[in-house]
């Protein structure tokens, strides 16, 4: 089993989940229309570069935009969870032994205090999230049933990794349930509103774009997003 | 019954159609006619096919759901945060559903949808700017007025409206015989007061091509001669045309797209034909994003520009100022506190943020400008823009999303509030009639008139 889940199935969700990817990618700059979406993308496409960069940058840097300023409680839990998810399965050391086996090349390994606590943060952020839905009327009624699952996707890894690492109850079971819950979440990347770790930039882009093509940028005034 | 008498499928095209529709007061039939009218649910989907492409696709699908956007939206915020307000239920509850149901919805969908587009917001593109994911649900809005306006579904004042476009070119019934004798009639009338002032119809390779908004010639033709005094002081080389002299667009509003085509085309034929080296248009918000930030899409040019550059009334009177080509008086600066609406059409859609501070900044006595907060691209939506101003059949929801502008005004303690702005001047005139606040409203010409210094020669000889 072990075997399996990190060999052929590793690699073949390693192709789904970058090649979906890759594929939402180019679908979405084909799918721009400049007429339909009302941006002239090419002619002006220095201005539209430094908009989207622009527009990325506020929202990927705690506290730059407005928006992370008006709420920051919301903003740190955000952050936290994000940083978490993201950063722990990429330096954690046991992930980087594998990367040496497999390809011969590792990147720096997180000490393990400071991995252990970067899952926990990202849990705990996790659990802030789900109650936020349950909590916040203006949450709430947008909050679906997929909402709920693709959070509970997102955090199976970490659950399941920690019980592992704990060695709480049988470890090659718990061991297998992590492989393979960080699977199913890559895999659903491409498929799932998941997909926003990539379309995010894509999106946020293509408005930064139009900020600073059509409305403003042009006009020698940068947006104060 | 399919099709109604009024509330139909069809644009209106004639004056005929146009005076009918008009003489449905209140639009007592219209709405009545509505109840019946069927969705076409094959053209509706094949239209979603056809224009929704991967930026509306992309914001439907990755939403989050995260409920940032509530705060953002002043209509959430002036109806006590009820959750129907956040925008990301008001576009996920309609042009959400239609997607997802493949256009297979019925009249009482339509109707709510109608509703929502057209009374639950007012396109002001705020959110947009509060999104973690760069969702525009005002752009998302405008695109489901469309949809919206294709199968029949719109308010009885834009049908009309757009209707108006179609037939006079005009957001009311102005013709070109009209617009000239308005012009020649304001000529004269001040010509006592500034001697040599003219009006000049289709004069070709002036300097400036000066547009405006139909209500100016149809309301308030003083508006089209203080454009004139001040361009005359400024000695400029200027023109209007004949036709294509309107740069509003009702049909904008509407989700009228052919129309809004037709229009722009119209203004720049004008361009084209009179080969100015600029044009400028007047205090006006909408009027500014339908010629020069959107049209040029409409009209299809691939550089997303007018055929001449088109600069908004703000720039053209900062410029003036800055150059001296017209002189403050400082004696007869405004010397008391007063504030400055933001238009979300030309500040949100343009950055035409910093121009404004700076025709404050030659017209106010220092210490006297008061900010509302927040402001610039952040401030809110004047209360009655999109559309909603006019709409007699959300008249009540309007009335409540004034507040948020009068709040605003009353924090900054002004009685004196400068809208270069129709639509905000109008809500702000609106706000004053329902709230009562004691505040004044100016549109820039009229004030910057009131303190020029005008060179001697300009004056009329002393008896």
């Amino acid at each position: 089993m072990y075997d399996f889940l990190t060999g052929p199935m590793l690699w073949l969700t390693f192709a789904v989940s970058f090649g979906g990817l890759l594929v939402r990618a180019v679908m979405y700059v084909k799918g721009l229309s400049w007429q339909l979406d009302r941006v002239a993308y090419r002619p002006h496409m220095k201005y539209g570069i430094r908009g989207g960069v622009r527009s990325i940058l506020a929202f990927i840097i705690p506290f730059k935009a407005r928006l992370w300023r008006t709420r920051p409680g919301f903003t740190l839990i955000f952050f936290a969870f994000h940083i978490g998810l993201l950063v722990t399965p990429v330096f954690l050391e046991a992930h980087n032994v594998m990367l040496q086996n497999a390809l011969g090349f590792s990147l720096p390994a997180l000490p393990t205090g400071v991995a252990d606590g970067l899952a926990w943060v990202c849990l705990v952020g996790g659990l802030f999230l789900l109650l936020r839905r349950i909590a916040f009327p203006e949450v709430r009624i947008i909050t679906t049933f997929y909402d709920y699952l693709l959070l509970v996707i997102s955090v199976l890894p970490f659950v399941t990794g920690l019980i592992a690492r704990y060695e709480m109850g049988d470890y090659n079971f718990w061991l297998a349930a992590h492989i393979l819950s960080g699977e199913i979440w890559l895999l659903a990347l491409p498929f799932t509103k998941l997909s926003h770790v990539l379309l995010f930039f894509m999106s946020r882009m293509q408005l930064g774009m139009d900020y600073g093509i059509k409305r403003g940028g042009m006009k020698g005034t940068d947006m104060a997003w | 019954m399919p099709e109604g008498k009024f509330c139909n499928k069809t644009p209106i095209t004639t004056d005929e159609q146009l005076k009918a529709t008009l003489g449905d007061k209140g639009g007592k039939q219209y709405y009545e006619e509505m109840n019946h009218l069927d969705v076409d649910s094959d053209k509706l989907w094949a239209s979603i096919q056809k224009t929704m492409k991967s930026r509306t696709k992309t914001w439907l699908e990755i939403c989050a759901h995260c409920g940032l956007c509530a705060e953002s939206c002043f209509l959430y915020q002036v109806n006590g945060r009820v959750p129907e307000q956040v925008p990301s239920y008001k576009i996920q509850s309609t042009l959400g559903v239609m997607v997802k149901k493949k256009g297979k919805v019925d009249n009482e969908f339509m109707q709510m949808c109608m509703e929502t587009a057209w009374s639950k917001c007012t396109c002001c593109n705020r959110c947009g700017m509060y999104c973690p994911h760069g969702i525009d649900m005002g752009v998302m809005f405008s695109y489901l007025r469309g949809l919206l306006y294709s199968q029949g579904f719109v308010p009885w004042e834009l049908k009309i409206g757009s209707g108006m476009h179609r037939v006079y070119r005009a957001q009311m019934d102005v013709t070109t015989e009209d617009w000239v004798e308005t012009c020649e009639w304001m000529a004269e009338e001040n010509e006592e007061d500034w001697p040599g002032l003219e009006i000049p119809v289709d004069k070709e390779g002036a300097d400036i091509m000066y547009t405006c908004n139909a209500r100016e010639p149809k309301h308030y033709p003083e508006d089209i001669a203080e454009a004139a005094i001040l361009f005359h002081v400024a000695g400029e080389n200027w023109t209007v045309p004949s036709e294509g002299w309107e740069q509003t667009s009702l049909s904008m509003f509407a989700g009228d797209w052919e129309c809004c085509k037709d229009n722009v085309l119209n203004v720049y034929a004008a361009l084209e034909r009179l080969k100015p080296k600029r044009a400028i248009g007047t205090e006006c918000g909408h009027a500014h994003r339908a010629t020069v930030i959107e049209g040029p899409y409409w009209a299809g040019r691939p550089d997303g520009q007018p055929p001449v550059p088109y600069i908004h009334y703000v720039e053209w009177l900062a410029e003036a100022l800055r150059e001296g080509k017209l002189k403050i008086d400082p004696a007869k600066r405004i010397k008391e506190p007063v504030t400055l609406q933001d238009s979300c059409n030309y500040v949100r859609n343009q950055g035409l943020k910093d121009v404004t501070r700076e025709i404050i900044s030659y017209i106010v006595e220092p210490g006297y400008f008061v900010e509302m907060a927040p402001n610039k691209e952040h401030n809110y939506c004047c209360g009655g823009g999109g559309g909603f101003n006019g709409i007699g059949k959300y008249r009540e929801q309007r009335n409540v999303a004034l507040r948020k502008k009068r709040d605003q005004i009353l924090d900054t303690g002004c009685k004196l509030v400068i809208a270069p702005c129709h639509n905000c001047w109008d809500a702000i005139r609106d706000l004053e009639e329902e709230y009562e606040i004691g505040i004044r409203w100016s549109f820039l010409k009229p004030l910057v008139i009131g303190m020029l210094d005008v060179p001697k020669h300009l004056l009329p000889p002393e008896e």
